[in-house]
C-alpha cells in the first residue's frame, strides 16, 4: 500500500425517510473531537428538514405501529446485530466524541448494544406489564391495552453521544412509535452513523429519522408542530426545555422532561418520570438500569368494555 | 353551432387538410421543453407572494371525486368542503368547482346552489372514452340536463393515435353541440387529451390545436386514471398552445392540469408556468384550473402554517 494515498473523507448525511439527504439548507458545520481537532463536517439541519422528517415519520407510523410486537422485536434485534458488526467504527467515533480511551469507548459501545437488545426484548412484553384485564362492577370484560402515542420528537442527550442516544431512541420505537431524533449538537457523528446501521437492518424507512445541527433551531418548530404527538426533552438545557414545553402545550403533546441539570439545579424542570438515574455530579447516568419509564412515557392506554352476556339469565359464573 | 375560428377554417375542411395542418405544427424540442419547465420550477416564492399563490391555487381547484365508490353523501361532503375548505378560517377562498360523474351532478348542483362554486361533470364514457358516439352524447346530455356548469370530455385516443384526426374533431364538435342549454347558454367544455397515452410531446401539441380548433373552452391534460398525469412539461406545452392560439385568433382558452398534483409546492410551480408562459390573463380560475383532490388539504395545511407560524398536520383538515 502506497504511503501517499489520498485520504477518503466521509460525508456524513442526515437519515430521513430511509434515505440519506443533505440538509435542504445546504449548510454544514464543523464537528471536532473533545480536544478541538476537526473530525468531519455534519449537515446543519433547518426547520424544513425537521418538517420533512415529520412527514416521513407520519408516513411510517401506520406500518410500524401495526406490525406485530414480535416482528418489531425481531427487527430491533437485527439492528443490534448490525451494530455489533460495525462496532469498531462506533468505538472510534465515541472515543473521539467523548474523549474516552479506546477500552472505555468499547465498554460504552458494548453497553449500548446490550441496551438495544434489552429494549428489543421488551416489545412483546410491555403490553402484559402495563395492560391487562380490569375487574369492573358489571357484566363486562374490561381490557386495557397500551398503544403507541405517534410521532415522537427526541432530543438526544448532548453528552452521551451513543449510549445515551440508543437509550432514548430504542424505547420510543420498541413500543411502535416513530421518531424524529435530534442528535447531540457537538457530537452528532455516532448518531449519523447509527442511521446507516438502521438503513440496513429491516427497519422500515421513516421509523427513525436523524437530524444533526443546532438543537434549538430544529427543536423549536418540532415542539410547535401540530403533527408531532410527543417530545422527549432529554437533550435540552433548562431554558430551552421550558420554552419547548410551552410550545408543545398547544396541541397537548406528551412531554418527557429532561433529568435535572447539574448546571442550574434551581431552574431545572422536575423530571416527570420516576427519574433516569442521575450521577453524583448531576448529569444523567446512562449506564444505570434504565427501568421501564422510557417505554411507558410514550404509550396511550386504550380500554375496551365488552359485554359478557346476560349474566343473571344464563346463570353464567363470569 | 360552434364554428372553427375563421383563421383556420381551411385546416378543418377535410381529414387530409387537418392532418396536413397538425403535422405542419413545429416539432417540440423535448429536452428544451423539460429544461424550461424544470428551470421555472426553481423560482422561490415566499411570504406574501406565497400566501397569494396559495389562495389563488385554492380558488382554482376543481375538487374531484371520481370513484366507483362515490355516494351522494360523499359528494355532499365534498361540496361542503368546496364552499368552506377550512371551516376554522372563513377567509379561505372557495374552490372553483366540484368535479363528479354525471349521475352525481344533480346531487352536487343541489348541494352547491347559490354558493358560486361550479359543478363540473366528466362525460363521454370517462375515463376510457370507449363507447359509441350516441352513448357519449347521451352521457353529456344527461350531465347538462342535471345542471352541470362544465363538461369534461375525453377524446378518442384510439382514433387520434391512428391518425383519424377529423373523427376526433367531429366528435368534439358533436359534444360541444350537446353542451347547449335550453336558455341559449352553453356549459363550458373541457377537452381531456390523456397526455399519458399520447406518447409524444408532438402529439400533445397536435391534440391541443385540434381541441382548440374544435371549440374547446378548456384543454385538460389527463383523467387522473393512468400512470402519467399532469407534468410541468406537458402543461407548459399546452400553455404555449393557448398563448399562440390567442395571438392568432383572439380567442382565449383555459388550461387544466389534472392528476398527480398533490403538494402546494407543485401547485405554485404550475402557477409560475402559467404566469411566465401564457401570462397574467390566465391567472384566474376562469382560465386555469387544477384537477385535484388531495392538493386542497396540503394547501390548507400550508395556509394554516402561514397564519399561525406552526406546522400543521393532517389531523387539522378533513379526511376525504
Amino acid at each position: 500500500m502506497s504511503d501517499n494515498r489520498l485520504s477518503v473523507f466521509k460525508t456524513y448525511k442526515l437519515y430521513v425517510g430511509g434515505k440519506f439527504p443533505r440538509s435542504e439548507s445546504g449548510r454544514v458545520y464543523e464537528v471536532t473531537d473533545s480536544k478541538g481537532k476537526w473530525l468531519a463536517n455534519a449537515p446543519q439541519s433547518s426547520r424544513k428538514d425537521a418538517r420533512d422528517a415529520v412527514v416521513a415519520a407520519r408516513k411510517a407510523f401506520g406500518g410500524w405501529s401495526g406490525a406485530t410486537a414480535y416482528n418489531r422485536g425481531q427487527i430491533l434485534y437485527r439492528v443490534a446485530e448490525m451494530l455489533e458488526g460495525r462496532k469498531d467504527q462506533f468505538v472510534r467515533e465515541v472515543a473521539d466524541a467523548e474523549g474516552l480511551s479506546k477500552s472505555k469507548a468499547a465498554a460504552v459501545v458494548d453497553a449500548a448494544i446490550d441496551r438495544w437488545v434489552w429494549y428489543a426484548g421488551w416489545t412483546d412484553k410491555i403490553g402484559q406489564v402495563v395492560g391487562g384485564a380490569n375487574p369492573v362492577a358489571g357484566p363486562f370484560f374490561n381490557l386495557s391495552t397500551p398503544e403507541p402515542t405517534g410521532v415522537v420528537t427526541v432530543l438526544a442527550p448532548q453528552e452521551s453521544s451513543f449510549l445515551g442516544l440508543v437509550s432514548v431512541i430504542a424505547p420510543v420505537i420498541a413500543t411502535g412509535n416513530t421518531a424524529v431524533v435530534i442528535a447531540s449538537a457537538d457530537s452528532p457523528l455516532p448518531a449519523l452513523s447509527l442511521g446507516e446501521v438502521l438503513a440496513t437492518s429491516d427497519l422500515p424507512g421513516g421509523v427513525v429519522n436523524i437530524l444533526s445541527g443546532k438543537t434549538s433551531e430544529i427543536a423549536t418548530p418540532l415542539a410547535s408542530h401540530q403533527d408531532v404527538n410527543a417530545i422527549d426533552l432529554t437533550g435540552a438545557d433548562a431554558a430551552l426545555a421550558k420554552e419547548l414545553e410551552i410550545a408543545a402545550a398547544d396541541n397537548l403533546k406528551r412531554v418527557l422532561r429532561p433529568p435535572v441539570s447539574r448546571h442550574h439545579p434551581e431552574k431545572g424542570a422536575q423530571s416527570a418520570a420516576p427519574s433516569s438515574a442521575v450521577d453524583s455530579d448531576g448529569t444523567a447516568d446512562w449506564t444505570a438500569d434504565p427501568g421501564t419509564h422510557r417505554l411507558t412515557a410514550f404509550l396511550e392506554t386504550k380500554t375496551v368494555w365488552h359485554p359478557t352476556g346476560a349474566l343473571g339469565v344464563s346463570g353464567s359464573s363470569y | 353551432m360552434p364554428t372553427t375560428a375563421p383563421a383556420f377554417s381551411d385546416a378543418t375542411a377535410s381529414d387530409s387538410a387537418l392532418r396536413r395542418f397538425l403535422h405542419g405544427l413545429p416539432g417540440v424540442d423535448a429536452v428544451g421543453l423539460e429544461a424550461r419547465a424544470a428551470s421555472l420550477g426553481t423560482r422561490s416564492i415566499k411570504t406574501t407572494a406565497k400566501a397569494y399563490a396559495i389562495d389563488l391555487a385554492i380558488s382554482m381547484i376543481d375538487l374531484t371525486t371520481l370513484e366507483g365508490a362515490d355516494t351522494p353523501g360523499k359528494v355532499r361532503a365534498l361540496a361542503a368542503k368546496a364552499v368552506h375548505p377550512d371551516p376554522t378560517d372563513r377567509t379561505t377562498p372557495r374552490t372553483a368547482a366540484v368535479c363528479v360523474y354525471p349521475d352525481m351532478a344533480a346531487t352536487a348542483v343541489a348541494a352547491l346552489a347559490g354558493s358560486g362554486v361550479k359543478v363540473a361533470s366528466v362525460a363521454t364514457a370517462f375515463p376510457a372514452g370507449r363507447a359509441a358516439l350516441d352513448v357519449k352524447l347521451a352521457d353529456v346530455r344527461d350531465a347538462v340536463a342535471a345542471g352541470a356548469d362544465e363538461i369534461d370530455m375525453v377524446i378518442d385516443r384510439g382514433a387520434f393515435l391512428s391518425g383519424r384526426y377529423l373523427k376526433v374533431y367531429e366528435e368534439i364538435l358533436a359534444v360541444k353541440a350537446q353542451c347547449a342549454r335550453a336558455d341559449g347558454t352553453d356549459a363550458r367544455l373541457k377537452v381531456i387529451f390523456e397526455t399519458g397515452e399520447l406518447s409524444t410531446y408532438d402529439n400533445i401539441r397536435r391534440a391541443s390545436w385540434l381541441g382548440m380548433l374544435a371549440g374547446a373552452d378548456f384543454i385538460k391534460t389527463s383523467t387522473g386514471k393512468v400512470a402519467t398525469n399532469a407534468t410541468p412539461a406537458n402543461t407548459l406545452l399546452m400553455l404555449e398552445a393557448v398563448r399562440d392560439f390567442r395571438a392568432q385568433t383572439g380567442v382565449q382558452i383555459g388550461v387544466k392540469p389534472a392528476g398527480g398534483i398533490r403538494t402546494s409546492k407543485d401547485a405554485v410551480k404550475f402557477l409560475v408556468l402559467v404566469n411566465e408562459t401564457a401570462g397574467e390573463d390566465w391567472l384566474d380560475n376562469h382560465w386555469f384550473r387544477f384537477g385535484a383532490s388531495s392538493l386542497l388539504n396540503d394547501l390548507l395545511m400550508q395556509r394554516q402554517k402561514l397564519s399561525t407560524g406552526r406546522y400543521s398536520g393532517p389531523d387539522y383538515v378533513t379526511v376525504d
